[in-house]
């Protein structure tokens, strides 16, 4: 078992657990106390010497079952076990009817009872077989399956029998997954290559005053790097100037002769945050995330000004600075910004000028530009020129696209034609990676003035 | 009373002093004891995390050294302190005569440590269960100085030397998550998350801490708690809050939880204004449209 537990390890590790040789020592020792037969014992063993945090217990969970999901698997092929030629029990001659199906699962899936929900994701997966709609494509499979189903998650305050919790819903499309999965193995006698979590999944369930307290937090770890950055580079003296003045006095007391040489001392910078937030229709489902980004940063950082834009921009520094509650801050900006002119489209173009024009003065080296948006300019004249002078004139620039990287240029994104002005894109629509953009920045020389 | 011998047994003891831990606490805290390692108690404000330390003491019959952890605790509140005054005193009275090695000697005796808890815990003769909580108020120079005590159980005091435990005490230290803990204390504890219990064993804990209130009004009690977290709140109910909600509606005598009940007995597991407003909305209404239709809603 020792080697298998290893492999646990490794795979953790895979996904982003720091589990060191201590914590591999602890949970055998842990096991060693525990009986190994009882499933629910030897998990909370694992989880209570290896996860040391919320998050880590979850990718444990989901990295526990699918690697001990694919341990049995490989057994199988190996031993040549197949489940294929015999029929499913509880199927009759005709199979069964979508119709009854269909309640049985809502019920199901409202109980919550895995053993259940597991039985009954074979027997969806044998009658959606029978309608001859397999795409073979197994994440295809499952939305597939899903609609047929007619599942919906919970949605507004109106109880309607139709709809099930979300988590709920989630566990059941992850043993219809599996089942689907055991099925390709046993079809083609071989195990897939085992792919990463998908962030869908290792997200904890949580809700909007949790997520703006998150922010709040990766927001105070991007202060704290912009702070200690200046210092660190204080300390360093390579690649310093030389002060030329304090070294030919230092010299006066060596009759002359520059022995000791004097830097000139750096200063830490203090950030000027310059943040520009997209609160168009096309990126509505990340701008409350962009706000509470906001909201953060203004907690934090006192030389900021931020600005939202549509048609056209408009400053909502003092905004922040009244209001602290999110909420009254999000309806202030909704109700009298301003910014939606007559198509309520983003126009980039005209927004940079327009920015250019009343931050023209203030912009300098020292300062940092942030631009959180989609980059959809719906056809209008990007101005890519403009803002590359806006980026000239700044310090940095960087660019938070709430897409997947994947779409952007498709369609009227534009983001290519902003990319070479900006000193870094990142795809941003998690806190996850909200921290990564953090680590980037730190990544990223500063070109002192 | 001897420590646990096996998870079931854990448990059990567990309940009999009044805390019904659930599978993960019972199973942690009996390896707690096996392996001779702190545990590290995570979760949401209220969930029985003090709670769980307290009802460990009394089921292992150890007494229980507790350090509250604030901003600025530092090793003089938490560790030892030299009892100056009664060194000065002790100086003081010394016949002009003697010398100062003799007095050095004697001033930086045992006599004169101010033991606070952590020490007092790693010197106790008898076992005992040391509660570190809400650990991440403090600053990261604390929780380095902790390690020392955490993983080899002594403390170093620069004129007397190294004191050593003499016995395992259990340590359990509560977080309530408001910052990162560091991963060199993580890897010292072992880790425990606490959660909400589901409506099933919180009904078995507010029946426990409030015997006399009528079954159906505690199950409703529950219900309605359930409800209410599963709001988006600042602050959602935790468990001591509705022990406190059963007891008083037991005061007021209450017999069913509807939704004039509710509104006059609200503030008592919520306390946040624009909270209060929303729970009012919500839960409220629904609860008189259940009355009016006399729809009866099932937990779960």
């Amino acid at each position: 078992m020792a080697p298998r537990l290893l492999e646990l390890a490794d795979e953790l590790r895979g996904e982003g657990l720091a589990i060191g040789t201590s914590e591999l020592l602890d949970a055998f020792a842990a096991l060693r106390e525990v009986s190994w037969t009882s499933q629910a014992d030897f998990r909370e063993a694992l989880g209570a010497t290896l996860a040391k945090s919320q998050e880590d217990r979850r990718v444990l969970d989901l990295v526990f079952d699918r690697f001990f999901f694919r341990a049995v698997e490989r057994e199988a092929v190996r031993q040549g076990v197949s489940e294929l030629d015999r029929p499913y029990e509880g199927t009759g001659p005709d199979g069964i009817d979508l119709g009854t199906l269909r309640e049985r699962i809502r019920q199901a899936i409202q109980a919550g009872s895995d053993s259940e929900m597991r039985d009954l994701a074979r027997l969806a997966i044998v009658a959606f077989g029978r309608q001859g709609e397999g795409s073979g494509v197994i994440g295809v499979d499952v939305q597939r399956i899903r609609r047929t189903l007619g599942l919906r998650t919970e949605r507004g305050t109106q109880p309607d029998p139709d709809e099930v919790p979300r988590e709920q819903l989630q566990r059941f499309e992850r043993h219809v997954r599996r089942e689907l999965e055991r099925q390709q193995v046993e079809r083609t006698q071989s195990l897939p290559p085992s792919r990463p979590l998908r962030e869908f999944d290792r997200a904890l369930p949580s809700n909007p005053a949790q997520d703006l307290a998150a922010v709040h937090r990766v927001v105070a770890q991007l202060k704290r790097r912009l702070a200690t950055q200046g210092r660190e580079q204080r300390g360093r003296k390579r690649g310093a100037a030389v002060d030329v003045r304090r070294t030919m006095r230092t010299s006066l007391q060596t009759g002359g002769v520059p022995l000791e040489l004097r830097y000139r001392p750096r200063r830490p910078r203090r950030p000027e945050l310059y943040v520009l937030c997209d609160v168009s229709t096309s990126v509505t489902s990340s701008s409350v995330f962009f706000l509470s980004v906001l909201h953060a940063l203004h907690d934090q950082f006192r030389k900021l000004r931020s600005f939202v834009f549509v048609e056209r921009i408009s400053e909502v520094t003092d905004v922040f600075e009244r209001e602290r509650n999110f909420a009254d801050v999000s309806r202030a900006i909704a109700t009298d910004a301003g910014v939606a002119d007559v198509s309520g489209y983003t126009d980039y173009g005209r927004v940079w000028l327009e920015f250019l024009e009343r931050v023209v003065d203030d912009l300098d080296p020292r300062s940092t530009v942030i631009v959180l948006g989609d980059a959809r300019t719906n056809g209008r004249d990007a101005k890519a020129k403009v803002f590359g002078t806006v980026a000239e004139r700044a310090g940095r620039t960087f660019w938070m696209n709430p897409e997947p990287r994947l779409y952007w240029n498709y369609g009227d994104s534009v983001m290519a034609a902003y990319e070479p002005f900006c000193d870094g894109v990142f795809e941003c629509w998690t806190t996850r990676q909200l921290e990564a953009f953090v680590d980037a920045l730190a990544a990223v020389r500063i070109s002192t003035a | 009373m001897a420590d646990f011998t096996s998870i079931e047994s854990t448990r059990e003891r567990l309940g009999e002093v009044g805390y019904l831990a659930d599978e993960p606490a019972s199973l942690v805290s009996f390896l707690a004891g096996r392996l001779g390692k702190p545990v590290l108690v995570e979760g949401p404000a209220g969930v029985g995390k003090t709670e769980l330390a307290k009802a460990l003491s009394r089921a292992t019959g150890r007494p229980l050294i507790r350090l509250q952890c604030y901003e600025g605790l530092d090793e003089a509140k938490a560790l030892y302190e030299w009892n100056y005054r009664k060194q000065l005193l002790r100086i003081q009275t010394e016949a002009a005569d003697t010398g100062w090695e003799e007095v050095k000697d004697d001033i930086f005796g045992e006599e004169f440590l101010l033991s606070r808890p952590l020490l007092k815990a790693i010197k106790s003769e008898e076992p005992v269960v040391l509660l570190i909580d809400e650990i991440d108020k403090t600053d990261q120079e604390f929780e380095a100085m902790l390690l020392e005590v955490l993983s080899d159980f002594q403390i170093s005091i620069p004129e007397l030397g190294p004191v050593y435990a003499r016995t395992q005490p259990l340590v359990l230290l509560t977080s309530n998550n408001s910052r990162e803990l560091t991963e060199a204390l993580k890897r010292r504890c072992l880790y425990l998350w606490l959660d909400y219990p589901d409506a099933e064993r919180e009904l078995e804990i507010v029946r426990l801490h409030a015997p006399e209130l009528d079954e159906h009004v505690a199950r409703k009690l529950v219900e309605v708690v359930h409800m209410v977290r599963a709001l988006d709140l600042k602050k959602p109910p935790s468990i001591a809050e509705s022990i406190d909600w059963a007891r008083a509606l037991l005061v007021l005598g209450a017999e069913d939880v509807d939704s004039a009940v509710l509104e006059k007995t609200m503030s008592i597991i919520v306390k946040h204004r624009t909270d209060l407003d929303l729970v009012a909305e919500r839960v409220g209404v629904k609860l008189g449209a259940d009355a009016l239709f006399g729809a009866t809603r099932t937990a779960g």
